[in-house]
């Protein structure tokens, strides 16, 4: 158990915040609170995200105020969930297919030389951990992912590019991310996805949703386009290598 | 339909947002100064979530194809139809081939167009908003058309309720809360921030508007934690930026205020050089 604080956030929001850090332990902890929240359906309720280590809860100031809605949330909080959960068995984890070629992957030799690893060596060490989704922002469908093993860690570009193709895999100091559009950007270009992390064309634009993990899977050129085709006609599934459906 | 002959400076369609779409990273968008498009929208007998055109500092030259009633509300720029001067905040009935022009800005910044039922434009994630990525454009371009319903018999215009006086933005104090990190800082550099006056540097748009002065330079840094329409962000360079509709929904700068609702429709309508105080709540 924490001790998370509550603090209004504007007329119509609360931000409740964990300690100060980026942890599985507080991320899981937050996904509680939030399990316990949706399953209340509480009326007043428009709407829950996170990121790290906060929750932000906007509400409706029509139906409730900050102190009475704080007070139901830490009673809540408090509860012993009427079913234990066992959040690390029910996470979900998507595989998301990554095609490391040198033609995609712009940075991999730059980074080679400075990591004294070889390229080989980079996409095992970089499609071999799980990554934990501690949040979605700056770009809708942008995961904020933790979980980079230290050896790859390198900081940005100096000078950041001006357009990052979309589905571009990159390494910006201590976190890798895909870019789920075109968009500026400074981080070191490893690879490209097929998929789109975002499409606006399907109900559910983005399937993968904060608590998630993620890993990623070496492809080929030829397993690429074949994707890439697939993922146009609408046909391509994204892949669980765990969880429930 | 409206056939835009000319697109202004930046006009886009905009309702009252796409919310519930936060936990994927889309911004809420929708109207920057909702006081203004409300205003256009209650005057038609619309309902509140009907899309309205939001037109920036220059506006557009439009052609209407179908009859219909339009208000136009927010900042005064001078519009004429059919190359006479109409006034904001009063029902015009519109024929096809009907014109409307906007002139010179003197008051604001963004005003609104209604017509009666709304435009239809399309309806991505529960939300007309332009967004670009999630609509097909971010605003609108030469010769683009957006519809709208055809008005069968003129509805019975009378005198406007509301006269052309309202000017609720023309105050050059802007209400906040605390942000989050307010009690970061020192009460001396707190004091600063609201005691100091602020100028709207060029750096606008719907994303946020960047503040001129240099504040309080500072090292703090904070887990990426999620921001609001209205949340003002202090940059490491003591620069204060101030989160508009369509902002990321999530940012690492300490937050040090939050406008109040109706101060971010104060602030959609300020403009480059404009000055104005913080006042806490």
């Amino acid at each position: 158990m924490f001790q998370p604080t509550y603090k209004p956030f504007g007329e119509s929001a609360i931000l409740v915040e964990w300690p100060q850090e980026i942890s599985k332990e507080i991320l899981n902890d937050i996904r509680l609170l939030v399990s316990k929240i949706e399953a209340k359906k509480l009326e007043e309720i428009l709407e829950l995200n996170f990121i790290y280590h906060s929750l932000l809860i906007r509400y409706q100031s029509n139906k409730t105020n900050f102190t009475d809605l704080k007070n139901k949330l830490q009673l809540l909080y408090e509860e012993k969930p009427a079913v234990i959960h066992h959040l690390e068995e029910t996470t979900t984890i998507w595989e998301i297919p990554v095609c490391y070629d040198a033609e995609f992957g712009i940075d991999l030799s730059f980074l080679s030389a400075e990591k004294k690893l070889s390229i080989e060596e980079i996409i095992s060490i970089h499609s071999n951990a799980i990554y934990t989704v501690y949040g979605i922002g700056f770009l809708p469908g942008f995961l904020y992912l933790g979980g980079l093993s230290e050896k790859l860690h390198h900081p940005r570009r100096d000078t950041p590019r001006m357009a990052v193709p979309k589905g571009a895999v990159a390494i910006g100091g201590n976190q890798t991310g895909i870019y789920p559009q075109i968009s500026p950007g400074g981080w070191q270009i490893i690879g490209k996805t097929p998929i789109s992390m975002f499409d606006i064309k399907k109900d559910n634009p983005c399937l993968v949703v904060p608590g998630d993990e993620i890993k990623f899977k070496s492809i080929s050129k030829d397993e690429f386009e074949m994707m890439a085709l697939d993922c146009e006609k609408g046909t391509y599934e994204l892949k669980k290598a765990k969880g429930n459906d | 339909m409206i056939k835009v002959l000319q697109a202004g400076l930046y006009t886009s369609v905009q309702d009252m947002g796409r919310f519930g779409y936060r936990n994927i990273g889309v911004p809420v968008s929708g109207i920057m100064d909702s006081i203004s498009a409300g205003f256009a929208n209650a005057l038609l007998n619309n309902d509140k979530n009907d899309a309205v055109l939001e037109i920036t500092m220059h506006g557009p030259s439009l052609e209407f194809t179908l009859s219909t009633t339009i208000i136009i509300t927010g900042a005064e720029m001078n519009p004429a139809l059919n190359n006479i001067p109409v006034l904001n905040y009063k029902l015009y009935h519109i024929n096809k081939g009907d014109l409307l022009t906007f002139g010179r800005l003197t008051k604001g910044l963004r005003c609104y167009l209604g017509v009666v039922g709304g435009f239809k434009t399309v309806n991505v994630l529960n939300s007309r908003s332009f967004y670009a990525g999630i609509t097909l454009k971010g605003f609108l371009q030469k010769n683009d058309t957006i519809g709208y319903n055809k008005e069968i018999a003129h509805k019975n215009v009378t005198n406007p309720v509301i006269s052309n006086k309202i000017q609720f933005f023309e105050t050059a104090v802007i209400e906040v809360f605390k942000g989050p990190e307010f009690e970061l800082f020192t009460s001396q550099e707190q004091k600063k921030l609201l005691s100091n006056m602020h100028t709207v540097s060029n750096q606008i748009n719907r994303m946020g508007y960047r503040l001129e002065e240099v504040n309080v330079p500072h090292t703090k840094s904070i887990i990426t934690s999620p921001v609001l329409p209205g949340t003002v962000q202090l940059t490491p360079s003591g620069q204060l930026i101030i989160l508009m509709k369509d902002a990321q929904t999530t940012g690492g700068y300490p937050r040090v205020f939050q406008l109040t609702e109706k101060s971010i429709d104060i602030m959609a309508q300020k403009k480059t050089a404009d000055t104005f105080n913080f006042k806490l709540l």
